[in-house]
């Protein structure tokens, strides 16, 4: 089942009274079932924060926010949380270091009263090419790479159709970030989700996305495709410097 | 021209551990600019910090580790103390973790300049802002007063830079210096310190696991997996690496307009562990 994703006028202010900031003012895009959306952007530009109001962790927005024509305010937790899940940047962050594989896997399969618990929780291990016998390890037992697994494992056991990705790599060495975008790649193509991923990096955004919004203080300067990051096809001057500045840096210009 | 350092069968050992976290390793520095690359744990940090005498508890072992007319290994901390930040210094990774947040960043860039040399407050403070605007800071008067928190990462990081260069040292080590920063506010940040470096004729190694900024940056690499170094390299010549770690690690990386066939994925070998030295 794929899902599309509909932001329309969204915006979020911190703080009342005087010293409110509106921190979005007015983000619009729509991404397509089964499509990987990139969001970039410089630190503070407002990515995450888009995550945090479509996954409703942060509630207290405006705008309107649907996935597949339904607004996520209207749909009840449950159901919400079996259509989207997230993957947080930080592995060594995301998972509680007393709870062992098994209980971070069961606990969302238990409040959703979900049964098969063991089949699905090794069927979701080996989605991630994880050992079925990692269930019984502790994260402190797991390196960085398979942490990241077991994330995901978490976001894909109550079967979402679409995945929230903040930086899913960017705590990584080069060389597992290899494996988790192959993974993440590799689950796209298999169960035709809808990605919305955070990152700062171009060349992720090259290697897995569809199109992408470059973002600069809350806004959306541009919605761009894949395209045009190799010959920097961008409009806009700030998209063109942050396009320029990672052609330069790969030493591409 | 005579190298500036010089360390030869360098190992390190962690105070209760029962391996080495770096072993046998051998380089010569000039004038140069020396990447340190590899993936966390392969102890690159750890050399860099070795070189600073900075591993307190760790037992530090070499034939040699020369650096200009000092025997490192034969300093005390006392002359130690005397050495870092004056000849030799280190830029960290993250400004918002190594500047202190209760002091006001120009005092702090000040206090090289009086910790090593005789200096009126006047006179440092002058020094000070000189280096800020070097660092291409465009208001040093303002900036000088501000405290950590009121800057920007990019600023932070160009003020550790100032401060590490204040007293003019002959080895600068550069751990991760622009991980923690925009790809924007990176560039910027690479290229005043690669300005500056070769302007005053400083030795720079650079520590990173970022292989495009070795590459675009440096003039040698050596590349370090469990503690060894398995590779050195021109960086110019990056594409003809030779050992299947280096080359593992070029073709994991994304590029940009690299199609979109899955990434190769290291293959990790036991003996690259226990190779010799290439």
């Amino acid at each position: 089942m794929t899902k599309s994703v509909e932001i329309k006028d969204l915006s979020i202010t911190f703080g009342v009274g005087p010293s409110a900031v509106k921190v979005l003012p007015g983000v619009t895009f729509s991404v397509a079932p089964g499509e990987c959306f990139g969001l970039v952007g410089e630190s503070g530009s407002g990515k995450s924060t888009v995550l945090r109001c479509v996954s409703m962790l942060t509630d207290f927005w405006q705008g309107e926010v649907r996935i597949d024509g339904q607004s996520v305010r209207d749909l009840p937790q449950q159901q919400r949380c079996r259509q989207l899940q997230m993957v947080f940047q930080d592995p060594y962050g995301s998972l509680h270091p007393r709870q062992s594989v098994r209980t971070v896997l069961s606990e969302p399969l238990r409040i959703h009263g979900i049964g098969e618990r063991e089949a699905r929780m090794r069927a979701a291990m080996v989605d991630v090419g994880l050992p079925v016998d990692f269930l019984d390890r502790f994260p402190h037992q797991l390196s960085g790479g398979q942490r990241q697994r077991v994330a995901i494992a978490r976001a894909l056991i109550l079967e979402p159709s679409v995945l929230l990705l903040d930086e899913p790599t960017s705590a990584l060495d080069v060389s597992v970030q290899a494996e988790i975008l192959n993974l993440l790649a590799r689950l796209r193509e298999e169960r035709g989700f809808t990605y919305i991923m955070v990152t700062h990096d171009l060349a992720v955004v090259d290697h897995m996305c569809d199109r992408f919004a470059v973002m600069l203080h809350g806004e959306i300067t541009e919605i761009l495709p894949r395209e045009a990051i190799p010959g920097n096809g961008a409009s806009h001057p700030y998209a063109r410097e942050l396009i320029g500045a990672s052609l330069e840096y790969e030493g591409l210009m | 021209m005579d190298p500036i350092l010089d360390v030869q069968n360098l190992a390190i050992r962690y105070a209760g551990s029962p391996v080495d976290a770096v072993r046998g390793v051998s380089f010569t520095l000039g004038r140069e600019r020396l990447g340190i690359v590899g993936e966390s744990g392969s102890g690159k940090s750890t050399v860099g910090r070795a070189l600073l005498k900075l591993l307190p508890g760790a037992k530090i072992s070499a034939d040699r580790i020369r650096f200009e007319d000092l025997d490192l290994l034969a300093q005390s901390e006392a002359e130690m103390l005397k050495i870092r930040g004056r000849r030799m210094s280190m830029i960290l990774q993250d400004p918002k973790f190594s500047l202190n947040p209760i002091h006001r960043v120009g005092d702090q860039v000040a206090e090289t300049y009086l910790r090593h040399f005789p200096a009126s407050r006047a006179v440092a403070k002058a020094k000070t802002l000189e280096m800020l605007e070097a660092v291409k800071i465009r208001d040093p008067e303002r900036v000088h007063d501000l405290y950590p928190h009121k800057i920007s990462g990019g600023m932070g990081q160009r003020v550790m830079i100032a401060m590490m260069l204040l007293a003019d040292p002959d080895l600068v080590i550069a751990d991760e210096p622009t991980s923690a920063l925009d790809v924007t506010v990176r560039l910027q940040v690479l290229n005043i310190l690669d300005g500056l470096v070769r302007d005053r004729g400083i030795g720079l190694i650079m520590i990173s696991h970022d292989l495009n900024l070795v590459r675009n940056f440096c003039d040698r690499v050596l590349i370090m997996y469990a503690g060894r170094v398995v590779e050195t390299l021109n960086a110019a010549e990056m594409d003809r690496a030779q050992h299947p770690y280096t080359r593992g690690l070029l073709a994991a990386q994304p590029r940009i307009g690299g199609g979109r066939q899955p990434l190769a994925v290291l293959d990790r070998r036991p003996e690259w562990k226990e190779e010799a030295v290439l």
